[in-house]
């Protein structure tokens, strides 16, 4: 697989591979042209901590209903909006934390590892008007422990915000007072789930929690209403706080308003993290638009994406012109995710392509649920067994078998033209606690309907050996 | 031996009292001493357990769960190749052939003099800039079989040292909240009542 051909160096600024910029608005991404954009310096010169100063200047209840207006979507995965999940906390249980998710792994995802390397104080601020909206009286920032980076980027921005007095006691000499700490992990996939992830946080293995309860807003770290927020989801508060929920809603669509960051990796022109109108651009626009992936390497032909991240189940070309717009991607039989598409060109070995994943989760399962443990690693062995040359017909449909006891019923797939398929819907039924036990088999899944042929074509027949009679029966 | 030292000890001391519980600080403890002595040595587990409340088995409990922790020596170089899709579809298991010639070893192996140790790795977050690998958490973006015999070259040869500290260090920067700044931590059992400035009036 020869990728470097035809691939363009278009990362203007060396200091942030993968970012590309361009000509559409920027709520997030507007000061990653500045070569020092991680300085305090380079944040008060464009703008920086005035929203904070803004939101202070008016009662918590008004900035968390600002914010709630304006449909902030969770760009985590599950695109819970953040002013409604704030909500969420039971009154008058107090003290309530507010913890980060910066734990950014899901495979062909990177945006939050950008905003915390090229705006540490952005998010910063964004964590800061969160916790006085929603009165959090401790904000923890974890970020993913391979992130060293990010990690020093936000250490430095804590210690210069510190000193200014942007965070700690009496913020702006005002009568709010928070702390953020800095915590980081040391590599678990499954701790990106929000009750692993305080799992994690307080010092244990990290795995999800037993739910109900379902949201960690009512029952969270140390047992207190705890809000769980992605790294880009906080990032786009400062914006929001200047401008007001009415501009932030003008951009996009009603349901998805503002603009969100996508990573476009695999086989294209020109891969890349963008930061996209929600809701309006196309899967179209991001891979073909010059503006944007430029095409498919060496022109070649589509074969398929993954449009929402790893977990996500698989688009072909027949999708192509579906918006960023999770109620048309749902029904269409995926899901948009934490924002990566991975493209796959004419030339990709399918079975194979898919064996990553799967190996991914089988690698990165808690082990805390049976169905995941052992049918992450069972399909794991089954496909690699496929893809060697070692398996037989028996093996495509044991897959699918190990599949339906994580996932019992139909699996979302999109709708296949050419193969006179229908869609099935996302979400999925799960018998696990998280999603990594369905992120298994989603991957696989596609794979083995979208492009069954090519599994059939690399497995023997099993041979089935006629009985015969050993003696007359009488 | 191998428990922290008094400088760590005291930094230990600073990140614990950050948290509401101490056990919280356990991962950040576990990077120290493994940034102090290369790996987890189980002295250091026992001393993280006394610092923090909890027995050594529980801080083994805990630090087993996680990739990166280590509890035998690896080399002062920690080679990871990411090898999930997007890196997959752009050449990742070529580039890990490559460097299991080059190196000598095979994944999870160590070189003998103790310089390199070569792993598989799951999706590093560079996902656009594939093929990717990490060394001791630096990441290489766009890695060919070239880039990788420089990289090796440069990495023996000591030129990349002020950028890649030896395995074990991965932040070189700390956060350090002055204590005439700090809110510190907000236990549970502390707090009664709602935050001052949910009184319903604007803070400023």
């Amino acid at each position: 697989m020869d990728g470097r051909k035809g691939r363009a160096v278009t990362n203007t600024y060396a200091h942030a591979p993968g970012f590309v910029a361009g000509d559409r608005p920027k709520i997030v991404t507007s000061r990653f042209e500045y070569a020092d954009s991680f300085t305090l310096e380079r944040y008060m010169a464009t703008g920086g901590y005035a929203g904070l100063r803004k939101s202070l200047h008016l009662p918590a209840a008004e900035v968390h209903e600002e914010v709630k207006k304006a449909t902030v979507l969770g760009r985590g995965g599950a695109g819970f909006p953040a002013g409604t999940k704030w909500g969420l906390t039971p009154q008058q249980v107090w003290p309530r934390y507010l913890v980060v998710n910066g734990d950014e792994s899901e495979p062909g995802t990177y945006k939050d590892r950008l905003l915390m390397e090229r705006d540490p104080h952005q998010l910063i601020e964004g964590c800061l008007i969160a916790c006085y909206a929603a009165g959090l009286s401790q904000c923890f920032l974890y970020i993913r422990g391979e992130m060293a980076l990010a990690q020093e980027r936000v250490a430095a921005a804590l210690n210069e915000a510190y000193a200014a007095g942007f965070i700690g006691k009496n913020i702006l000499g005002s009568n709010f007072s928070v702390d953020i700490v800095l915590h980081w992990g040391a590599g678990a996939y499954v701790v990106g789930e929000e009750t692993a992830l305080i799992e994690s946080l307080e010092g244990n293995r990290g795995m999800p929690r037993l739910k109900p309860p379902f949201f960690p807003a009512a029952n969270g770290l140390y047992g207190q209403p705890t809000i769980v927020n992605n790294v880009e989801t906080l990032a786009n508060l400062p914006w929001l706080a200047v401008n007001g929920a009415d501009a932030y809603n003008a951009i996009g669509t009603k349901t998805s308003p503002g603009t969100r960051m996508v990573a476009v990796s695999g086989h294209v022109k020109r891969p890349g993290v963008y930061e996209i109108i929600n809701g309006t651009t196309t899967f179209r626009d991001l891979l073909y638009g010059a503006e944007f992936c430029g095409g498919i390497r060496n022109d070649n032909e589509l074969k398929a994406f993954v449009p929402g991240g790893g977990s996500a189940p698989w688009f072909t070309p027949d999708q192509l012109d579906l918006p960023f717009e999770a109620s048309q991607v749902g029904p269409a039989g995926s899901m948009l995710g934490s924002g990566a598409i991975m493209v796959m060109d004419s030339t990709t070995d399918i079975p194979a392509a898919a064996l990553t994943l799967t190996r991914f989760y089988a690698h990165e399962s808690c082990g805390k649920c049976t169905p995941c443990r052992e049918g992450g690693t069972w399909l794991e062995r089954i496909l690699t067994r496929v893809v060697e040359g070692k398996g037989t017909d028996a093996d495509l449909q044991q897959m699918l078998e190990v599949g339906a006891m994580i996932c019992p019923g139909d699996f979302p797939h999109a709708s296949n033209e050419a193969l006179g398929l229908a869609a099935v819907p996302f979400p999925y039924k799960m018998t696990t606690i998280c999603f990594v036990g369905p992120s298994a088999f989603a991957p696989l899944h596609s794979a083995l309907t979208l492009f069954r042929s090519e599994f059939e074509s690399r497995v023997t027949k099993r041979i089935t050996i006629p009985v015969t009679a050993v003696g007359a029966a009488s | 031996m191998s428990r922290l030292n008094d400088a760590n000890v005291a930094t230990a001391k600073e990140i614990i009292a950050r948290y509401p519980r101490q056990k919280s600080a356990l991962i950040p403890l576990l990077h120290l001493a493994q940034e102090q002595n290369g790996y987890i040595t189980r002295e250091s587990m026992v001393h993280l357990g006394e610092l923090v409340g909890v027995t050594s088995a529980e801080v083994y409990g805990t630090a087993s769960f996680y990739e990166m922790f280590r509890f035998e020596p690896v080399g002062k170089y920690l080679i990871n190749m990411c090898g999930t899709m997007s890196c997959a579809l752009m050449g990742a298991q070529e580039l890990m052939h490559h460097a299991e010639h080059v190196l000598g070893v095979k994944p999870g192996g160590t070189t003998q003099d103790g310089m390199f140790t070569l792993a598989h790795a799951e999706c590093q977050a560079a996902c656009t800039e594939a093929p990717t690998l990490q060394v001791n958490y630096r990441y290489r973006f766009r890695v060919t079989p070239a880039d990788f015999d420089t990289l090796i070259d440069d990495l023996r040869s000591g030129k990349l040292d002020n950028e890649i500290p030896p395995h074990g260090t991965v932040a070189t920067v700390r956060q350090r909240i002055p204590a005439d700044k700090g809110v510190g931590a907000v236990a549970p059992e502390d707090v009664v009542e709602g935050p001052a400035w949910m009184d319903g009036k604007a803070a400023l």
